[in-house]
């Protein structure tokens, strides 16, 4: 009894502390194990967040406790002990390495694979004092990051870290946040809006054409962001953005849960297109040490003729749980869902969307590819739905599933609502496996078995994987080969 | 070239060849003909090393090396070329993309210079031009949407990419018109005549044999040379049925 209390006047004294005054020295880099309102208190202080931030984030707090564990998906989740975990810059328990020989050479093999330069190698695999020197390798040194931004400031586009955001422009993050992706939403967005870290936010301005794909990579604070991150994009009228999301290197974190919101503001006659290659660390073989990938993933289309487009290749994580979505709400909006989910080994992946129509001649396309080895579980599940208001609408739903072996499973789960006879609602889908032929024709040709199988699995993708922007998509390509060895045979 | 030795398969447990003995010198091609079932589709991807075709007896060698001790692929880059009987689509792949991979796959293998983007696409632009293939084809999924000829002519097209030592052709000539029999005839000639190179044909018919002429034929039946001879024995066999002269 006694101890509980000095835990918790301890506690107490800490929040207080922070609400005092931002600006004092915060020695403490960690928040206490564990998640309660103190948590979300030192969050925010930490963040030196005002008032009506921490009042939001409490709220969703309080909301998150009388909420409950999705359990609908095809997914055998391990019960996530909540107080067992960090939920502010975790410390990173593993020391840095002195060099990339003590890195796990399975990992530095990929690397390679991948064509990664050695620098960057550095930084991914966290070798002590890499990401000084990493930045200006990758990036020619910090002043092309600098350009990059004054670039973007010429045109007027607001591109920083969700927390600056929040100090610098309260009123948009006020007037956006949540707007998409309500906290009540489900459990993992709750749990995000009351603990999320930091993130990023974009908001273009009028009748401006992005001058550049946005990258969270070049983002010099992008560290330690990963495991509860927030995403807030506005595109206003008639603006355009293409942004990337992820890294085609294997990442390993400590944090095993990750649970991130991304929200898109398309306004009228707005566009943007949101590319995602994910490749968080899937475990070992028998999926022991995995990510947790717990994405909650929504644009609203506003505005007339607005278009958000989603495109993913999902290669990495132990369990994947993620439905990138469009609400369709403004007249002649478009929607369109490309995705690639490969899943090896013991990985489950329960991955697809939600094409809401409401808006009348609103249009939506869903191209799913599910590619399965090993003994993994690989799911689409996605909702095509109009409401009564919508009419002509257009959908046209295409699930292809490949199978590589006999004990992996794919699975597709589509839900097709129409409330509105007017509308055109299109679903094809196939099941299909690698075929000897196939393997032994492209051997007969001097392709060995494992760049036999990459090339007719890159064949199978090619719809997706072309929707992707040019490097993107040739790093994806050989990902989608490297996740797939030791499949054969 | 290629050293064949009392050669057993099986396919299923079934056995399909027995005791094939053949030797292809370098600069001659051999057309082998013989029934439905007398295992020349066997012989051919028990050559290319498919997987369920298991050698029960026998030695094959090629250029001097263990045939058997090689993976298909290391036998694509030792300089042998599978013809299909049926080639195989691939989705989403093109053939440009799909003989590059290949063609570059082997000369890593080999430790030679890998062939550029652009060095590749002349490569195969005049290939095709040799088939009378229009090069725009190449850029297509591999075999998707092909008619019968056109895939026999790609599959000309890339014997011509890969530049053989030997081709095994697996009743190229099947499903072919007049054309594209000619066409295709006109292809191995082309590409395979030469002193250092052999063909090894497999066919039901002889009217491919009035385009390439062979320096040997061969009868299988029941998976065994019954006969050898010169090209005159293609014509008896068109005259005489194979009942007879198998026999």
């Amino acid at each position: 009894m006694n101890d509980q209390l000095t835990n918790r006047e301890a506690r107490d004294a800490i929040a207080k502390e922070y609400e005092w005054g931002f600006s004092s020295d915060i020695e403490q880099e960690f928040a206490p194990k564990g998640l309660d309102e103190d948590t979300v208190r030192f969050i925010s202080a930490k963040k030196g967040e005002p008032e009506w931030m921490l009042d939001w984030r409490l709220k969703a707090f309080h909301a998150w406790l009388e909420m409950e564990e999705v359990d609908w998906a095809k997914l055998d989740i391990p019960a996530i002990n909540y107080q067992d975990a960090y939920y502010y810059a975790a410390p990173k328990k593993k020391e840095a390495l002195k060099s990339l020989d003590e890195v796990d050479p399975e990992i530095l093999r990929v690397y390679e694979k991948l064509g990664i330069p050695i620098e960057e190698q550095k930084v991914l695999a966290g070798v002590e004092g890499a990401r000084k020197v990493a930045v200006d390798a990758v990036f020619d040194s910090v002043s092309v990051a600098t350009t990059f931004r004054e670039e973007l400031k010429a045109a007027g586009v607001i591109f920083l870290s969700i927390s600056e955001a929040i100090r610098e422009y309260p009123e948009l993050i006020r007037k956006y946040l949540g707007s998409v992706v309500p906290q009540r939403d489900n459990y993992f967005a709750c749990l995000n809006s009351a603990v999320f870290s930091d993130g990023t936010f974009v908001l273009v301005p009028e009748g401006v054409r992005c001058p550049m794909e946005l990258s969270t990579y070049f983002r010099i604070n992008a560290e330690n962001t990963g495991q509860f991150e927030r995403t807030l994009i506005v595109a206003e009228k008639g603006s355009y953005v293409s942004y990337l999301e992820g890294c085609t290197a294997p990442m390993r974190d400590e944090n095993q849960l990750h649970a991130a919101v991304v929200e898109i503001y398309a306004h009228e006659d707005a566009e943007v297109k949101y590319s995602t290659v994910q490749n968080w660390y899937p475990g070992d073989a028998e999926g022991k040490g995995g990510i947790f990938n717990f994405v909650t993933k929504r644009a609203l289309c506003a505005g007339a003729r607005s278009k958000v487009s989603w495109t993913q290749v999902e290669t990495g994580s132990a369990i994947t749980w993620k439905y990138p979505s469009c609400i369709l709400k403004g007249e002649s909006s478009v929607g369109e869902f490309y995705s690639v989910a490969l899943t090896n080994n013991r990985q489950q992946a329960d991955t697809g969307t939600k094409m809401v129509h409401i808006g009348a001649n609103s249009r939506s396309t869903i191209v799913s590819k599910g590619i399965s080895a090993g003994r993994s579980d690989n799911t689409y599940r996605g909702l095509v739905r109009v409401l009564p208001g919508a009419e002509n609408v257009r959908n046209f739903t295409q699930c292809d599933s490949l199978l590589l072996g006999s004990e992996c499973g794919a699975h597709t789960v589509p839900y097709i609502e129409v409330r509105n006879p007017t509308a055109t609602i299109e679903h094809e889908a196939t099941t299909s496996k690698i075929s000897e032929d196939q393997l032994f024709y492209a051997m007969a040709r001097g392709l060995d078995a494992e760049s036999a199988v990459a090339l007719i699995v890159n064949g199978f993708a090619r719809e997706v994987l072309k929707q992707l922007p040019m490097e993107f998509a040739v790093e994806a390509q050989k990902l989608l080969g490297i996740s797939l060895e030791g499949s054969v045979g | 070239m290629l050293k064949i030795e009392n050669l057993h398969a099986t396919v299923a447990g079934k056995a399909i060849l027995n005791g094939l003995t053949l030797t292809v010198p370098a600069g001659e091609i051999h057309a082998i003909m013989g029934p439905n079932g007398a295992g020349k589709s066997t012989l051919a991807y028990v050559l290319g090393g498919r997987p369920g075709y298991e050698v029960t007896e026998g030695s094959v060698t090629f250029d001097g090396r263990d045939l058997f001790a090689m993976e298909p692929h290391e036998r694509a880059a030792a300089g042998m070329f599978l013809g299909f009987q049926y080639p195989v689509e691939i989705p989403g792949v093109s053939y440009l993309q799909f003989l590059r991979e290949s063609l570059n796959s082997q000369k890593r293998a080999k430790g030679d210079a890998e062939f550029s983007g652009a060095e590749f696409i002349k490569l195969a632009k005049t290939q095709a031009a040799t088939l009378g293939m229009d090069a725009e084809m190449l850029k297509r999924p591999v075999n998707v949407g092909f008619s019968g000829g056109e895939k026999k002519r790609a599959e000309m097209v890339q014997m011509g990419i890969m530049d053989p030592k030997l081709a095994i052709l697996d009743e190229t000539d099947s499903g072919l018109d007049i054309d594209a029999l000619k066409a295709v005839g006109h292809g191995i000639n082309e590409i395979m005549r030469a002193p250092e190179k052999s063909v090894l044909l497999i066919t039901h018919y002889q009217r491919l044999l009035d385009y390439v002429r062979p320096d040997r034929v061969h009868v299988l039946s029941r998976g065994k040379i019954v006969r050898s001879g010169g090209p005159e024995l293609a014509m008896e066999l068109e005259r005489e049925g194979y009942a007879e002269v198998a026999a």
